[in-house]
């Protein structure tokens, strides 16, 4: 394990200069994630052109890794069509909590440099909580986002 | 015991420091390496190590003695009672209860303090009671107290905490009324390290008659508790911090008032006779021990309380309060480093931040040198909502740690900045 595989370039940029970091009035699809563990918290902003993301934009506190994965998620699916984000957020999923994934990094562009989270387990929530959060927000869900809601992301 | 033969040696000798590098002999894990680096374990306030004493004790009770307590004639049960009994005497000695029957074994502060709330505070309290307690206290003094507000419709209040981290004694005054039934609070604050003049409080309560309970978890383990000389009603502490077992821990109550309540749980051992029409109790302190105790977790944390006063809490106090200034004065040197929690009188936590570095990262980068410590609210959100912070990062020491372990983790923190600034 190597601390520039967690903390590779791409995530320290993302973290010292986030991206879409910002509100959003008119949002049409709004949601909390909140992981409690470690008192992070941040609101994800979407609007919809459609069937797809028009755009999208993040507001919270966390650490360089949720952050990070925050900005970069929010470059990725700007764009996307609904169905192709959630298909993101599955195999974005399956990167960060499988050790056994079969999801190539480099496939993924810059959204790639989150595969060395999984080799710090206790990390893994930080990265996924925003990929939760915009899944809640695609389904209307009103409740906050829990991090300690799926058991596969417990350490 | 090796404890206390140990002890007696070291007895000759009360005015001399601790041998550091003996005692850490006595920590086996403090041997280990993390991350291709020697552990540098600074996250006491969580949980302390053992010492192979302690660790021996629990295995010689199995290996040797193990039966259930209180109930065969045969010799195993006769002999595991005893040695059951005998740590909660040893217990009773380590606090100066007046009496075993006022040592209940629990399995932590936690159970502790939801035993008082739910046998002392429910059948007494009405609604429109208030129980008061601190800002600073742990969730665990938090929690079991609205959970008996909403059972009860009473009402939970909070003394204010200053800036530097110190319960606000006249804003306590402020909030005494002829409604106040409870005083729940913590002797040593877990998140900042604060200790609290606990005595002018008790004094000021029991003058009206309220009841005191003391979160004792992180005083125990660094300083010398005396709960006639406190005169607390109840005081509740913890094995594993204090060099002892996981799953064992204490609750002191004053007999009359331990006496009046009603068992919390039902079962064997807190019963003397059961029909299907009545049931007549047992004794304290068995009336609130149902079901087989952690024979080998009470064991075990009598073994650590030899340990620990064989070193001498006194001396252990000065050696922790060592590592406490070294660190505060290191971490002090580092540009953008705020430490959260400053008061006069402090056990050896300090809590901080790093500018442009959240804690997690920070935690991550040092146990990434074999540094353990926490990171996050420290079950006190309260805290963290007073300074404006989701988390901080602490580094808690115990009389094993060395000054050198501190100079690791201010080189592990000038890493942190270097990676993120």
């Amino acid at each position: 394990m190597d601390l520039k595989d967690l903390y590779r370039d791409v995530i320290v940029d993302h973290n010292r200069h986030p991206r879409n970091y910002r509100a959003m009035p008119d949002a049409d699809r709004r949601a909390e994630g909140f992981n409690p563990l470690c008192g992070d918290r941040l609101t994800l902003h979407v609007k919809l052109d459609g069937d797809t993301i028009g755009d999208v934009s993040f507001e919270g506190s966390g650490c360089a890794i949720s952050v990070a994965s925050a900005s970069l998620l929010t470059e990725s699916v700007k764009g996307r069509s609904v169905a192709d984000a959630e298909q993101l957020f599955t195999t974005m999923h399956e990167m960060l909590t499988r050790q056994d994934a079969a999801v190539d990094p480099a496939s993924l562009g810059k959204l790639g440099a989150l595969s060395g989270v999984r080799e710090f387990p206790a990390r893994v929530k930080c990265a996924s909580l925003c990929w939760h959060t915009l899944d809640a927000a695609l389904h209307r869900q009103a409740e906050p986002v829990s991090t300690e809601e799926n058991p596969a992301e417990w350490p | 015991m090796n404890a206390v033969s140990s002890s007696t040696t070291q007895r000759a000798a009360a005015a001399a420091p601790l041998d550091v590098a003996r005692i850490r002999r006595d920590f086996a894990v403090l041997a280990r390496e993390v991350n291709g680096k020697p552990l540098a374990y600074l996250d006491n306030a969580a949980s302390s190590q053992r010492p192979q004493v302690v660790i021996d004790a629990i295995s010689r009770y199995y290996e040797t003695t193990h039966a259930n307590v209180h109930r065969g004639v045969h010799t195993l049960s006769q002999q595991a009672t005893d040695l059951y009994e005998g740590a909660r005497r040893r217990l009773q000695r380590f606090v100066n209860a007046r009496s075993p029957r006022e040592i209940v074994f629990v399995r932590g502060t936690t159970e502790a303090i939801n035993l008082v709330a739910q046998s002392h505070g429910r059948p007494s309290l009405r609604a429109g009671d208030e129980i008061l307690v601190s800002w600073l206290e742990h969730h665990a003094n938090i929690v079991p107290w609205q959970m008996l507000c909403e059972q009860t419709g009473a009402k939970l209040r909070v003394i204010p905490m200053t800036r530097a981290g110190e319960v606000d004694f006249e804003a306590f005054l402020g909030l005494l009324s002829e409604r106040t039934r409870l005083l729940a609070l913590a002797h040593v604050s877990n998140a900042l390290g604060t200790v609290v003049p606990v005595e002018r409080y008790i004094q000021e309560a029991r003058k009206r008659g309220i009841a005191v309970l003391l979160d004792g978890a992180q005083a125990v383990p660094h300083m010398k508790v005396d709960v006639q000389a406190l005169d607390c009603d109840f005081y509740c502490f913890s094995g594993h911090k204090m060099c002892g077992p996981t799953g064992i821990g204490v609750l002191y109550g004053r007999e009359a008032l331990l006496a009046a309540m009603p068992p919390w749980q039902g079962g064997g051992d807190m019963i003397l006779a059961v029909s299907f029409e009545r049931t007549v109790y047992n004794e304290l302190p068995h009336k609130f021990e149902a079901g087989t105790p952690h024979i080998a977790g009470a064991i075990g944390l009598a073994a650590a309380v030899d340990y620990l006063e064989g070193l001498g809490l006194d001396r252990v106090a000065v050696a922790e309060h060592e590592l406490l200034t070294h660190a505060t004065r290191r971490l002090g040197e580092i540009p953008g480093i705020t430490i959260v929690g400053t008061a006069a009188r402090k056990a050896a936590v300090v809590s901080f931040t790093l500018e442009g570095v959240h804690p997690h990262d920070l935690g991550t980068i040092l146990d990434h040198e074999g540094i353990a410590i926490r990171t996050g609210h420290h079950c006190a959100m309260p805290v963290m909502e007073f300074y404006g912070v989701p988390a901080t990062a602490r580094a808690s020491f115990a009389f094993y740690n060395t000054h050198e372990e501190v100079d690791r983790l201010i080189a592990g923190v000038q890493v942190a900045r270097g990676m993120f600034l």
